[in-house]
């Protein structure tokens, strides 16, 4: 990845009658960056990317393209093109003529506009589709339709606004390997869009969490994975605890009554803190060689382990076992010093990473809502 | 089951006979018209004897046509902007454009009169302010004027449906990849508001090739359309055959044209 500035928002805030958007948002993309702004419904993430492309125009900030300010550009003018949410090809053009759109508005000639579209098409793997209508497509179609109308035009930059989120499972991981193939191909750098963590997780160089309209956490995947800033980050990318703790000194930290050796520092004497322990984690022992013991109270086979629930002292753990234990046994609980995160507190503290209220069942009924709503 | 599909049967059967009564009947008649003489023999001198209207047919065309593409070059753009208005704003327009449809043509037709009048209102004011007086009424200009005045909100409306219909992403897709604003006016609003804009030119064209007051009212008498030419022959009993055969011909002419239209707009494959 090369270190080129490409874009550069600094302060965009924005308001919708009165409702804060976006709030203050400074965000530096680089050139053939492929960057990810990750977050659940509605904190803000279609707002900046409309900012970037310029069809929303921010209340106060700027927008910088290769270090000139182009709040003002209309998005003809930009060179950035988009994939939209729900893809937004022309249904009065054949699948040639939707790709040979921006060429043909741009005076390209036939010929050279015959031979883009061609290698586009075969880019997408649509060759043999020029004349097809594109609501005869299936939705994997009409998606690679939207990415090579986008793409024939060189943009320095993709915008793809959830350009996954409507397809089925299957389909999404192969695409994801697709894109991320033809990222690499084309080096254009792509801001992407989504509410799923594995997905950014799986095919970003740079992730942005955002909650509320606001940043929380700009960093690599693994950044984000393994040193997250707070307890909403923590909660967002993958399965955590996070419990109550205060830091007596350096490299200690005292939660579930007791004090653990960890590797963080630089916190005041006794500050309260938020510790976050994954449940992959943990080393599920006999009870006399844990740390900490706690009560089975919950067993799902996931295939190739089994995520337990163990209440220890009344808070309920997530942990990830390969070995069988039954509901109602006790077990131990033995914590690597590298296994402890710490954090500091935040206004997320305390909302997320305990699992007393966990089901499968409302976890997968959130994520269904979450996926109509970004219809 | 069945009982719902008896009771659904029975609820239709007013509509039924309506089509029927006002519909079919009145139809089967024309034809009937059409194709028999004054003692009732089966004849096609009716329809043969309508070369001498032909000139008729053409005047009628081309006012109409004129009437229509004015309408359409006036009512695209003010359905446009109304589409782009704020809310209030629209709801303004749409009342405005609305009013007028809720007074009988004939006394819109007969206020136009009044107003354009060669002692009329806009006379008398031109008059007064040193200018010649205005001598309309009874010109080309004048019935088509009617036309325009008198169908334009069913050029709009339609249109300006079409226009709130459209999703706004197919124009931000458009700016997305280089449109400016008249680009992405011709290259993707207009195409995707093909729909609205036939219903409106058909819901122009068809009163206005057929409109007989229009023409007696704004025309002074010195125009005769085939809207005029059918009613005078059915102010006669003698002339009923006549009548019928022009009806008739209008109406395959409009089918005709109709079926033109949504062919075209067909080809569009249009989904909102
Ligand atoms: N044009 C708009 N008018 C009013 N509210 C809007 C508009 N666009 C977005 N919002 C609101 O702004 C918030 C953020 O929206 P959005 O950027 O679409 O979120 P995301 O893409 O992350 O789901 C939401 O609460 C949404 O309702
Ligand atoms: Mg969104």
């Amino acid at each position: 990845m090369n270190k080129n500035v490409l874009i550069r928002l600094g302060g965009i805030s924005k308001s919708y009658d009165g409702e804060v958007v976006l709030d203050n948002i400074d965000l530096t993309i680089h050139d053939k960056e492929f960057i990810t702004l990750l977050g659940p419904s509605g904190c803000g993430k279609t707002t900046t990317l409309r900012i970037i492309g310029g069809f929303e125009t921010p209340d106060a900030g700027d927008v910088y393209f290769e270090d000139k300010r182009i709040n003002d550009l209309p998005p003809y003018k930009r060179q950035v093109n988009t994939v939209f949410q729900r893809y937004a090809l022309f249904p009065h053009l054949n699948v040639f003529d939707n790709v040979a759109f921006g060429l043909r508005v741009n005076k390209t000639p036939d010929a050279e506009i015959r031979e883009k579209v061609k290698e586009m098409l075969e880019l997408v793997n649509l060759k043999g589709f020029e004349r097809r209508k594109v609501n005869t497509l299936s939705g994997g179609q009409q998606q690679r339709v939207a990415i090579a109308r986008a793409l024939v035009n060189r943009p320095k930059v993709l915008l793809l606004d959830e350009p996954l989120a409507a397809l089925d499972y299957k389909l999404r991981k192969d695409m994801q390997v697709e894109l991320k193939n033809i990222q690499h191909k084309t080096g254009i750098t792509f801001i992407f869009v989504t509410h799923d963590q594995e997905e950014a997780l799986s095919m970003s160089d740079t992730v942005v969490v955002m909650s509320k309209g606001k940043i929380q956490q700009i960093g690599t995947p693994t950044d984000i994975y393994n040193e997250p800033v707070n307890a909403f980050v923590a909660d967002f990318i993958g399965e955590s605890n996070i419990l109550d703790g205060v830091m007596p000194e350096d490299v200690k930290v005292k939660f579930a009554g007791q004090t653990f050796v960890c590797v963080d520092g630089g916190f005041d004497k006794n500050e309260p803190v938020d510790v976050v322990i994954r449940p992959e984690d943990v080393d599920v022992v006999k009870p006399e060689a844990g740390m900490l013991v706690g009560l089975v109270t919950g067993v799902t086979f996931k295939g190739d382990y089994y995520e337990i629930i163990v209440d220890v002292k009344g808070f309920k753990w997530m942990l990830e076992t390969s070995d069988f234990v039954g509901e109602g046994e006790t077990i131990g609980l033995s914590i690597d010093p590298d296994a402890i995160h710490v954090m500091k507190k935040s206004e997320y503290s305390g909302l997320f990473g305990d699992y007393s209220s966990f089901s499968d069942e409302l976890d997968k009924l959130s994520d269904a809502t979450e996926e109509v709503e970004a219809e | 089951m069945k009982k719902k599909s008896f009771l659904s049967r029975v609820a239709d059967a007013p509509y039924l006979l309506w089509m029927i009564l006002f519909i079919v009947a009145p139809m089967l008649f024309v034809i009937y018209f059409a194709f028999t003489d004054r003692n009732g023999g089966f004849t096609f001198e009716n329809i043969t004897s309508l070369s001498s209207y032909s000139g008729t047919f053409v005047m009628s065309l081309s006012f109409s046509l004129i009437a229509t593409v004015i309408c359409l070059l006036i009512g695209y753009p003010l359905a446009y902007c109304m589409a782009k208005a704020s809310k209030k704003a629209r709801n303004i327009l749409l009342v405005l454009l609305m009013l007028p449809m809720w007074i009988s043509l004939l006394i819109r037709t007969y206020s136009l009169m009044a107003l354009l009048d060669n002692g009329g209102l806009v006379s008398s004011l031109l008059v007064k302010m040193g200018l010649p007086k205005l001598t309309f009424i009874g010109t080309e200009g004048a019935v088509i004027l009617g036309m325009i005045y008198d169908f334009l909100p069913y050029m709009v409306l339609p249109i300006y449906t079409s226009l709130v219909k459209l999703d706004v992403r197919y124009a931000e897709a458009a700016q997305d990849l280089g449109c400016n604003g008249p680009k992405t006016l011709f290259r993707v609003i207009l195409p995707l508001t093909m729909p609205g804009v036939v219903s409106g030119v058909t819901m122009v064209f068809v009163p206005s090739i057929s409109t007989f007051y229009i023409s007696q009212k704004l025309g002074g008498g010195s125009f005769d359309l085939i809207g005029d030419t059918i009613e005078r022959q059915f102010q006669n009993a003698v002339t009923y055959h006549t009548g019928a055969a022009i009806s008739l011909v209008m109406m395959i002419l409009i089918l005709l044209s109709l079926f033109v239209m949504n062919r075209f707009a067909d080809k569009e494959e249009i989904i909102v």
